[in-house]
């Protein structure tokens, strides 16, 4: 079910009005039915990925839970009459039984992940490497079903596991409360991925019906609605009509494609994570931001720290900092720093984890070596920008420009451009094309190509341009106007005709200018995919 | 306590010479320490003291002053003590 399609408002709806007819304290478990259905509407066999994910990752906590109370227990009765080192073993001894409960249930659960969703990419590249080395010899592919949204769910459940047994968060008890910490329906089509930490606190409620929550949500489900209808779909075809054509759109329509890309993806993503937190938020649960302005972002660094948040913080916390600390890593550092110097030596085990984790994140966007190419191009970008932070700085200390306007502008500008370049990957999905198509903006610009019967040839007629203006400019608005607060806030400040007429306006814009008329599919969201 | 504070703040003034640590409050804050040093950091931490700082240690509120190091050395200590 998508959630741009009638059965999905018609679901909310009922949602809704049983959500808050029932008792109180049944609120959650209703919840979980209704997470269950929303799934199985998609394919009953997913329930069976998902509950696997959910029974698993509760008896693992629990068990984890168990065994460390118990072994402190025991280290605390027998403590006095140890040596340092027999307490020392003992700990290691009492860690490792722990460990390896949660050691299964992960490889459990990044098993069913990868076995899912990289089978058919590691025979495809194995056939390959055959037919490199002249082996006829070859690997048939693999006919497997890919629940929707299994690497958000598997990630927000195995944050869960992590967590606990790092002793962060105290195991749920209840398996119907963590089958729905796992299962949520607004963030298992593209997350976020929530931390157990964050979302239990709001999850099992009770919560009785409020005013602000209800319009609210449903403001920002009508938000979502708009950047996801008027402008991620109404762009679509032009991206498309690139896409298709590299031969035909290489140069200035190869630039025209990434700027166009960028704006889809951000109305598809940021307007899909609207309708989740809204939805969450009529429901009186509080979902965390996934982004934060990203294109304002002054670099990289920044960028990713307002950009999918939850991916990159769940990257950082649970793959980046344990690998660096890691005794292998360790080990590296140590033998580095002695033959490398502490300047050059302390470096390879952060680069080497940041390689890793950026293998990982692009491996995560999909099964392709578009998506390796991408991750590894960040990986690239971050580490040069590191490596020239002590250049800007001095380059900021002599010129003086940090902080103004118009330097601010150049930065913001440089980040996106950036940004922009790396997501053609994502585009084109193919690295030698993309190569070519980047090659091309430089070597085969024509601006006097950009002209408008170019534009009109891409499939969106001049009424499309002119929609997509006027969404840009009030995107552009709304952010700015975000900076100082929330914009829902503001608009609630106002006298009620002027709030009345806003959010209406809004809705109209979505019913008549939403791209779903002659012509029209209201598209799928890219994060589904993931 | 002086001993732990004495051997941490070698192991700091290796890393960066030119800072005075004692009198920094916001280590992480302030960007003196990166990533690359916390991990550096780690690794000697663990074998001066024969601590095992993990990924879920390496919170800013564990590395912004020598005092909350120190405390973290001295919870590791006791932990495995």
């Amino acid at each position: 079910m998508l959630f741009t399609s009638y059965e999905f408002l018609l679901f909310l709806l009922i949602v809704f009005v049983i959500y808050y007819l029932i008792p109180s304290k049944w609120q959650w478990a209703f919840l979980l039915v209704a997470s269950y259905v929303f799934y199985a509407i998609a394919s009953p066999l997913y329930l069976i990925f998902i509950s696997v994910t959910g029974v698993t990752v509760y008896l693992a906590a629990v068990l984890m839970e168990d065994k460390s109370n118990k072994n402190a227990q025991y280290f605390k009765s027998v403590k006095a009459s140890l040596t340092r080192e027999e307490r020392k073993a003992l700990k290691s001894r009492q860690k490792r039984k722990v460990r390896n409960i949660f050691l299964a249930s992960l490889l459990l659960n990044l098993g069913i992940l990868a076995v899912l969703k990289y089978a058919n990419f590691t025979i495809v590249n194995i056939n390959a490497m055959l037919r490199t080395f002249g082996s006829n010899a070859r690997l048939g592919r693999v006919d497997l079903i890919l629940p929707m949204g299994i690497s958000f769910y598997t990630f927000q459940a195995v944050s869960y596991l992590i967590d606990v047994y790092n002793g962060r968060v105290k195991a749920q008890r209840n398996p119907f409360r963590l089958m729905l910490f796992v299962s949520f329906f607004p963030q298992l089509v593209q997350g976020p991925i929530s931390r157990y930490g964050d979302l239990s606190q709001t999850l099992y409620g009770p919560h009785k019906a409020d005013k602000k929550n209800i319009t609210f949500g449903l403001q920002r489900i009508l938000w979502g609605f708009f950047k996801k209808l008027v402008i991620a779909d109404r762009i679509l075809p032009g991206v498309k009509a690139i896409i298709a054509h590299p031969g035909k759109y290489d140069g200035e329509f190869a630039f025209i494609g990434m700027l166009f890309y960028a704006l889809e993806l951000y109305a598809d993503f940021t307007g899909g994570i609207d309708i989740t937190i809204g939805t969450a938020e009529v429901l009186g649960i509080r979902v965390q931001e996934n982004f934060i302005r990203p294109y304002f972002s002054k670099s990289i660094k920044e960028y990713w720290k307002r950009w999918h948040i939850s991916m990159g913080n769940w990257f950082t916390d649970y793959v980046f900092y344990p690998l660096s600390v890691s005794h292998a890593l360790q080990k590296l550092g140590r033998w580095s720093r002695k033959h490398l110097g502490n300047a050059v030596g302390k470096r390879v085990p952060v680069y080497l984890a940041s390689f890793l984790v950026w293998l990982a994140t692009g491996i995560w966007h999909g099964a392709a070596w578009n998506f390796v190419a991408w991750g590894l191009g960040n990986f690239v970008i971050i580490m040069i920008s590191q490596e020239l932070e002590p250049l800007y700085l001095k380059f900021h200390e002599s010129t003086h420009v940090e902080g103004k306007s118009w330097w601010k502008a150049i930065q913001i500008l440089r980040t996106f451009l950036i940004m922009s370049c790396l997501r053609m990957f994502d585009c084109y999905r193919d690295v030698p094309l993309t190569f070519k198509m980047f090659g091309s903006m430089f070597t085969d610009f024509h601006i006097t190509d950009l002209n408008a019967s170019n534009f009109l040839s891409l499939g969106l007629g001049g009424f499309d341009y002119l929609v997509l203006a006027i969404a840009v400019i009030l995107l552009f608005s709304v952010s700015m106007i975000q900076r100082s607060g929330s914009v829902r806030e503001k608009i609630a400040a106002r006298p009620y005709p002027v709030q009345c007429l806003i959010w209406a306006g809004l809705f109209l814009a979505v019913i008549l200018l939403g791209a779903y008329s002659v012509g029209y599919d209201a598209s799928q969201f890219i994060y589904n995919q993931f | 306590m002086e001993e732990n504070k004495e051997a941490l703040l070698d192991i700091l003034k290796e890393l960066h010479p030119d800072v005075d640590f004692e009198s920094e409050t916001n280590l992480i804050g302030d960007k003196v320490l990166d990533s690359f040093d916390i991990v550096s950091l780690v690794t000697e931490i663990g074998d001066e003291f024969d601590v095992e700082i993990g990924a879920s240690d390496l919170l800013p509120e564990n590395f912004n002053t020598v005092d909350a190091m120190l405390k973290l050395i001295e919870k590791k200590q006791n932990d495995e003590d």
